[in-house]
């Protein structure tokens, strides 16, 4: 082995990406290419009484104004269903600009195609549309009453409700209970790099450059709503600005792009505004959470209720599934988990990272903070007591660490440290706290075969390629490491190809599923590939290793060898060249257990923070984060650090920065910019530790990879508020943790004095 | 909008003239004119600091400029940073190094403002490179690896303080 997995290099991808030099979705430059500028409803609710195109097709650029009377009728319904199942994936179950009506702000109306960029926006500043508004439902509080409760989640991929055991009972016989109400508004990924979407149809075939965390994804969805075969569409995406869930699923203007550049003949680009990009792509959903857990005095968990409201669109059951962690982490027998919804007349909701048990965590992870509190046990202690070696089905966790996490994060954190007493720390004007939370996510077996290639040429370099793209975790770097140890040859000596459907299919990377995936399936080429060129020298007669055994001969740094006679043997070049092989290549493939495998997949981590508060000005700063985590085996542990270190600040956004308002009157969001939708920025991170816990997983992925997708957000929210708590003894249960929640009114004014 | 004139804008020591609509901003300019695409556009609204370029050795957010105000002035962009034997600025391989970025989109943008925030002065302590890089955001949040790699830069005395 020459053991490239495990060593903490340089991003393959580093240079160009500090140079400029990485060409991103609205940065392919095509002969002929013209620009797309969407028109997109103002309204929630109605319908579309006229579109006027005359002053856009009179400005100078303009080549045309498509409205839904030019466009194709879709050849196939949409179907929500996510994209690591490996199906068609829109991320909405309605396709736009086939009639006159509107059921959400920010739906495409019309589509302008221009010369230029600047026409096509003017041009689409230009398109006069009348609307028929019609009554709208866009927050909770105006669905509240026609809350229902789905059968299934998630395209129809998961129950609403979970539950086993006897709710009722549990409680009743508890010592201590807590129950408690959330709210949480909505959040938007707000990736840097909006979406974009480059088409180019020559002939029959088609051309797209998509941003998107799966051009797999794309191309099924755009085959399914055009009715193109699979065969005659190609998506290509090599640099993804960022993801984080909004490009998991494919949108309207992905498929409106492709059939708008059919209609004008030219290669087409379209970009989203930033504006847009809070109504085009999902976000997290306003949602409401109420948690009851009932406890005996020594800890142990009687009972647990975790019910979810959310607000959806009227086309689909979407919630984040939020229940996962209440249900697993800490093994209680009576357990009920319902998500309910109010079907509204906003996008439908989709996937923002950490999607769902970062919420669910919260609300679980800050009611046991209350309950440990009452207990009068130590927050750590209570969840290792509690937390089982198998999940709810009795399966054993293919690797646990959660007690090894809460440990060495204490340990690293200095929690023994901590002021006990809420309200007893203080530094100036601050107030100072700690909080601590666990963390848990799932280990997703949705994915079909994941398929991977390997090639080694006679000079001794190799190619790993699979079709899935990069989009911040280093995925290209990581294909390197894997196909250099499981070939044979220095990490130097491979290249790593991606993003292309041309190219062996890989799912949508998404819920922390991409290293799994693309590990297995690149190990499983790479070892088919350098079992086939043993076969080939042990069975080629001029070979010094000829008619050995394949198990005795190793390979390492491009050599193979007689075990344990490094001077046996010869390079993968000579062989190659020997037998007028210009490259010799092999195809992997990796597919996960079946769902029904007797499996405990969670991944564990715990999160220490400490804040200081500003009780007048209600100002919480984070200053110091450690994280503890058990992702199993750690392919690049500089990139799984960034990625947890991303990932924890993304907890600190969801704590103390992120959230958006609907407002109800016009259906609209409030904040549709950067400027007002709050994300963290550098003066609100601080520097992050981040602890790796080795576990050992087997039985699921072959190298035993679990992922880092996630698990850094997963935890966070609760910690701060945790450690809000600790500072300054008060308890909040809103996301995000804003300043005016936090700020204490003013002590009353001394009454005057009587006047005399 | 039939307006376009010649305009002569210097990106990166060289000369370009390009006819140029009075409304087109420099980062179009750059990235639809010049196919100069590492200048990046995120929120084309001043508040990502994705498209940081300098002008005249100041930075500027290349979205909210209009190229033809920047007639006659030296334009730098991330493609012009690294030598022309393709050796990397000292903050282009401290990024690498450290790594300081994730999906990439924003660190040209990062790279520009943080060569500058040490020529400025305001890179003396941690908390001054947090304040002051806190134009750029980083949705990946590579925030603690920025500033290492800008510690490291100024450290090494690879950029001189002007204030200095």
């Amino acid at each position: 082995m020459s053991g490239a997995i495990g060593r903490p290099v340089d991003r393959v991808d580093g240079r160009q990406k500090v140079t400029g030099q990485a060409r991103y979705t609205a940065e392919i430059a095509l002969p002929g290419l013209t620009h797309a500028a969407l028109v997109c409803a103002p309204i929630p609710s109605g319908t579309v009484t006229g579109i006027d195109a005359s002053a856009a097709l009179a400005a100078e650029g303009v080549i045309a104004v498509l409205t839904a009377a030019d466009m194709p009728r879709i050849a196939n319904e949409p179907r929500l269903l996510p994209s690591l199942v490996g199906g068609p994936a829109p991320g909405i179950s309605f396709f736009p600009m086939q009639d006159d009506e509107v059921h959400y702000a920010g739906q495409p109306v019309a589509i302008v195609v221009a010369a230029t960029h600047e026409a096509a926006a003017w041009g689409a500043d230009l398109v006069a549309v009348g609307y028929d508004r019609a009554p709208s439902i866009t927050t909770i509080e105006e669905g509240r009453e026609a809350a229902v409760e789905p059968e299934k989640l998630f395209g129809g991929l998961m129950p609403a409700r979970n539950e086993r055991g006897d709710v009722e009972a549990g409680l009743a016989e508890a010592d201590v209970r807590v129950d408690l109400s959330y709210k949480m508004a909505a959040n938007h990924h707000n990736p840097i790099e909006p979406p974009a979407t480059t088409a180019a149809w020559e002939g029959e075939r088609l051309t797209i450059w998509d941003s998107t965390m799966g051009v797999r994804a794309t191309q099924l969805t755009v085959s399914h709503l055009l009715g193109t075969p699979l065969a005659r569409i190609r998506v290509i995406t090599h640099f993804v600005g960022g993801a984080f869930g909004m490009k998991a699923m494919v949108w309207p203007h992905v498929t409106l792009t492709a059939m708008a550049a059919g209609i004008v003949r030219r290669p087409l680009r379209l970009a989203l505004t930033r504006p847009q990009m809070f109504y085009s792509n999902g976000h997290r959903e306003e949602q409401e959470q109420r948690i009851t857990i009932g406890a005996k005095r020594d800890g142990r968990l009687t009972a647990i209720r975790h019910h979810k409201l959310s607000i959806t669109s009227r086309f689909d059951d979407w919630a984040e599934p939020a229940t996962g962690g209440s249900s697993e982490m800490y093994g209680v027998e009576n357990y009920e988990g319902v998500h309910r919804l109010i079907h509204g007349n906003t996008t439908t909701p989709t996937f923002t990272r950490g999607p769902g048990e970062t919420l669910g965590s919260y609300v679980l992870e800050t009611a046991l903070d209350e309950l440990a509190e009452q207990l009068g046990i130590d927050p750590i202690e209570l969840r290792i007591k509690l937390h089982p070696p198998v999940d709810s089905r009795g399966n054993r966790w293919t690797s646990d660490g959660l007690a090894e996490c809460l440990r060495t994060g204490a340990e690293r954190f200095g929690w023994s440290e901590r002021g006990r007493e809420p309200r007893s720390v203080r530094d100036g004007d601050w107030l100072i706290g700690t909080g601590v939370a666990a963390a848990g996510y799932p280990v997703a077996p949705f994915m079909p075969s994941q398929h991977a290639r390997a090639r080694l040429y006679a000079d001794g370099s190799a190619l790993v390629e699979t079709s899935t793209q990069e989009f911040g975790t280093g995925v290209a770097t990581m294909m390197t490491q894997v196909g250099a140890d499981a070939i044979g040859v220095p990490l130097e000596a491979v290249t790593a190809g991606l993003g292309d459907t041309d190219l062996p299919n890989t799912s949508s990377a998404v819920g922390s599923a991409g290293a799994t995936m693309v590990s297995a399936s690149v190990h499983n080429a790479g070892t088919a590939l350098r079992e086939k060129l043993v076969g080939l020298a042990v069975g080629d007669e001029a070979s010094p290793l000829h008619g050995f055994e394949p198990a005795d001969v190793e390979v390492a740094d491009g050599r193979l060898s007689r075990r344990g006679d490094p001077a046996t043997g010869e390079a993968f070049g000579e062989l190659l060249e020997r037998n007028r092989m210009s490259y010799a290549e092999a195809e992997g493939s990796w597919s996960p257990p079946p769902f029904e495998a007797p499996l405990g997949l969670l991944t564990f981590g715990a999160q220490f923070v400490e804040v200081a508060v500003d009780p007048e000005l209600g100002l919480v700063r984070v200053r110091r984060m450690v994280g503890a985590f058990a992702p199993g085996r750690v392919l690049n542990p500089k990139l799984a650090r960034s990625q947890l270190i991303g990932g924890m600040l993304w907890g600190l956004g969801q704590a103390l920065l992120e959230g958006n308002a609907m407002d109800p009157r016009h259906g609209r969001w409030a904040a549709q910019n950067l400027g007002e939708y709050l994300v963290p920025v550098n003066a609100d991170a601080p520097d992050v530790v981040v602890e790796f816990v080795e576990v050992e997983d087997e039985g699921f992925n072959p190298l035993g990879v679990k992922g880092v997708g996630e698990i850094g957000q997963v935890g966070v929210a609760a910690a701060i508020t945790n450690a809000v708590h600790n500072a300054t003894g008060r308890r909040f249960h809103q996301l995000p943790l804003a300043a005016e929640l936090v700020m204490e009114p003013a002590p009353a004014a001394p009454p005057a004095p009587a006047s005399g | 909008m039939d307006t376009e004139s010649p305009t002569t804008l210097t990106v990166n020591g060289e000369a370009r003239t390009l006819p140029l609509e009075p409304r087109v901003s420099l980062l179009d300019a750059l990235r639809d004119h010049l196919d100069l695409t590492g200048s990046k556009k995120g929120c084309d609204q001043g508040t990502c600091g994705a498209c940081t370029v300098w002008v005249d050795g100041r930075r500027v957010l290349a979205c909210l400029t209009l190229a033809v105000a920047c007639a006659g002035k030296e334009v730098t962009t991330i493609e012009g940073l690294a030598g022309e034997d393709g050796e990397l600025h000292p903050m282009q391989q401290a990024f690498v190094e450290h790594d300081a970025f994730q999906c990439g989109y924003c660190t040209p943008g990062q790279i520009m403002s943080a060569i500058k925030l040490i020529e400025e002065g305001n890179a003396g302590s941690d908390e001054d490179i947090a304040e002051f890089m806190s134009g750029n955001v980083c949705r990946c949040a590579a925030y603690p690896n920025i500033r290492a790699a800008i510690r490291q830069v100024r450290d090494a005395g690879e950029v001189p303080d002007a204030t200095a």
